[in-house]
């Protein structure tokens, strides 16, 4: 229970074209990570999956029945929102339990699921409480125990995380990857922090205008990116690339190398490109250095943190010759 | 920091504001005083001000002439039916417009409120004419029936406006959460709109109360409502001012403690959504 196939997923809001033409296939069970910069379509192209908004053409099956034209209440899937969107009328245990109402469920069983969701959340002692009185890491905790309690066939997560604050976020993020671990329900989860994406997928989707540019698993995307685009986005911090006569000399249009795959060295003639470094951001573990290469452009480096860089010093860059990655004129890797 | 305003300046406004609500209900108070006034002292040349000789007897003689429970059970029905009756229509027509509109939405409220500014005397003789062959003329329900048509263009107007306030995101959740449309409006919508849906109730048992014209033309003894009730008093048969105050008051009485009893709500309604 729970494979996701699109076929020819096509989405136009009036004469505007959002999604051009998607044929996605998610496998049951899988983490699966919509992943591409702000207005690519991720918050569409889920919400098409849904049910809540109608495609323009193209059939969408779960595990394998038509359910293009289906309403989203008899898709069995479960939604959870950015803006957490729970029942401000209803207390936390009628929040949980209205999906289980919907079903037509007994009285014992809600009680007993209800219970069940709000200890596996830790919630149990905020139950009678209304959401406006609960902090944003116990309502997403809530707006996750409505989404489990009636076991979907999938989950879907609309960037639930990013209206908590930095050490949270980290901690939810655990959070749903140990419940995915332990419900092994698909769960679909957009969002654009490219961290979030490679910690959290088994698999991921790079989105770019409405075109999937890449679908793999983390790994993959990282060392094997299939053009400039995904290069870019997967890796942090980014990718540094290279146009021109030098990149000409790698028989390229452009080459990257990511931060982490240089040597630094401060003796005089010891490396491929001379710069100066500009900013040094310590990080304690990690040091990002800001290079002014002569002739080239500002890259990013990264060292340990037991160097120490001043601004101004010149330094000495060799980039990992196995890990210099190589695109042609239209961004494809090559 | 609270603004500091000057005292001088506060006790202006308070003092205007005392003298408007006093004007505003000067008329009121000249038919509560009137109403226990006898005929001969409140037509008399030198107006008092207080009744001199306190009596109750208008309100028996107004009660002998013409059944004030009748007229009363009939504004009753009329104006919470209308209203009752507007709000399962108008229910459904502000969600639509509300969470799934269409390019034409804009122009059906527009068109719908248009109908408001045109004068109810412009439509008079057809109504009538088909409220004469339905043979609804002077009969409750009729009235019931014009009284919804009338206020439906407010009620739908002031449900969209408050159903705009809220987040689409909570209806669609409880879609995802298994719900057919039935149960996302009666379980999630329209709780959480229950302060703008009290506030048009009252706003239309109020106008619908209050209303004249149809209620006039379209009964004569049958289904008379309040409106019908007063306006039987300022009759050619000389000038009862006494009485009529007296029905005046008894016409207003219901209303008025109505709209002083639910007025934290009608005020909460009225500015719903403008102190977010
Ligand atoms: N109802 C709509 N009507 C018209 N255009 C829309 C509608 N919904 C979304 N769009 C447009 O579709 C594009 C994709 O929107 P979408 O919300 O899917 O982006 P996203 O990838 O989720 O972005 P973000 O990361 O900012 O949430 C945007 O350009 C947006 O303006
Ligand atoms: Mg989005």
């Amino acid at each position: 229970m729970g494979s996701i196939s699109l076929q020819n997923v096509k989405k136009s809001f009036g004469e505007v074209e959002i999604i051009p033409d998607i044929t996605l296939d998610i496998k049951e069970g899988e983490f699966v990570v919509f992943v591409g910069p702000s207005g690519c379509g991720k918050s569409t192209l889920l919400r098409l999956i849904a049910g809540l908004e109608d495609t323009t053409s193209g059939t969408i099956l779960l595990d394998g029945q038509d359910m293009t034209k289906a309403p989203p209440a008899r898709r069995g899937l479960a939604m959870v929102f950015q803006s957490y969107a729970l029942y401000p009328h209803m207390t936390v245990r009628d929040n949980i339990a209205f999906p289980l109402k919907m079903a037509k469920a007994s009285k014992e069983e809600i009680d007993r699921k209800v219970e069940y969701a709000a200890r596996t959340l830790n919630l149990s002692s905020y139950l009678d409480r209304r959401p406006r009185a609960l902090s944003g890491g116990q309502r997403q905790r809530v707006a996750i125990g409505r989404a489990i309690v009636r076991e979907p066939k999938a989950f879907l997560f609309d960037e639930p995380l990013s209206n908590l604050d930095a050490a949270l976020r980290v901690n939810m993020r655990l959070e749903i990857t140990e419940l995915h671990q332990q419900l092994k329900t698909t769960m679909i989860y957009v969002t654009h922090d490219q961290v979030e994406a490679m910690t959290m997928a088994d698999r991921i989707v790079v989105l770019n205008a409405g075109n999937v540019e890449q679908f793999g698993s983390p790994l993959d995307l990282y060392k094997k990116p299939a053009n400039r685009f995904v290069a870019g986005f997967i890796g942090s911090p980014r990718m540094n690339f290279i146009d021109g006569p030098e990149a000409a000399r790698y028989n390229a249009h452009s080459i990257g190398v990511r931060p982490e795959h240089f040597t630094i060295a401060t003796t005089p003639g010891s490396g491929t490109w001379k710069g100066k470094v500009g900013v040094a951001e310590q990080l304690g573990s990690d040091t990002f250095l800001h290079v002014h290469v002569d002739g080239l452009t500002l890259m990013t480096i990264r060292t340990d943190g037991e160097q120490t860089f001043n601004h101004g010093d010149d330094v000495y860059l060799t980039p990992d010759p196995t890990r210099i990655y190589r695109f042609d004129a239209a961004g494809k890797a090559i | 920091m609270a603004r500091t305003v000057p005292t001088s300046t506060r006790i202006g406004f308070t003092a205007l504001a005392w003298i408007i609500a006093l004007i505003l209900f000067s008329p009121i108070l000249w038919v509560l005083l009137t109403a226990f006034k006898t005929e001969a002292e409140a037509i008399a040349n030198t107006p008092t001000f207080f009744p001199q000789n306190f009596t109750l007897e208008n309100f028996g003689a107004v009660q002998a002439r013409s059944d004030y429970i009748k007229h009363a059970t009939n504004s009753i029905i009329v104006s919470v039916g209308s209203t009752l009756i507007g709000l399962i229509i108008g229910i459904p027509a502000a969600w639509a417009m509300a969470f799934a509109p269409t390019k034409r939405t804009k122009d059906v409220l527009m068109w719908m409120l248009s109908t408001k500014m045109m004068p109810a005397v412009g439509v008079l003789i057809p109504i009538y004419l088909i409220f004469r062959d339905l043979r609804l003329l002077d009969t409750v329900h009729g009235l019931t029936i014009i009284m919804t048509l009338i206020n439906l263009p407010i009620i739908i107007w002031m449900l969209y406006t408050y159903f705009k306030e809220i987040p689409v995101d909570i209806l669609e959740a409880s879609r995802m959460d298994g719900a057919e449309l039935w149960n996302e409006i009666v379980h999630v919508l329209v709780p959480m709109a229950v302060p703008g849906i009290a506030s048009t109730l009252l706003l239309n048992v109020i106008l619908a109360w209050n209303e004249a014209f149809w209620t006039i033309t379209l009964t004569s003894g049958r289904a008379g409502t309040l409106t019908a009730f007063i306006s039987s008093f300022s009759s050619p048969q000389g000038l009862f001012l006494a009485k009529l105050s007296a029905a005046s008051l008894l016409a207003i009485a219901p209303i008025l403690l109505m709209g002083w009893f639910s007025q934290k709500q009608l005020v909460r309604g009225l500015t719903f959504g403008a102190v977010k």
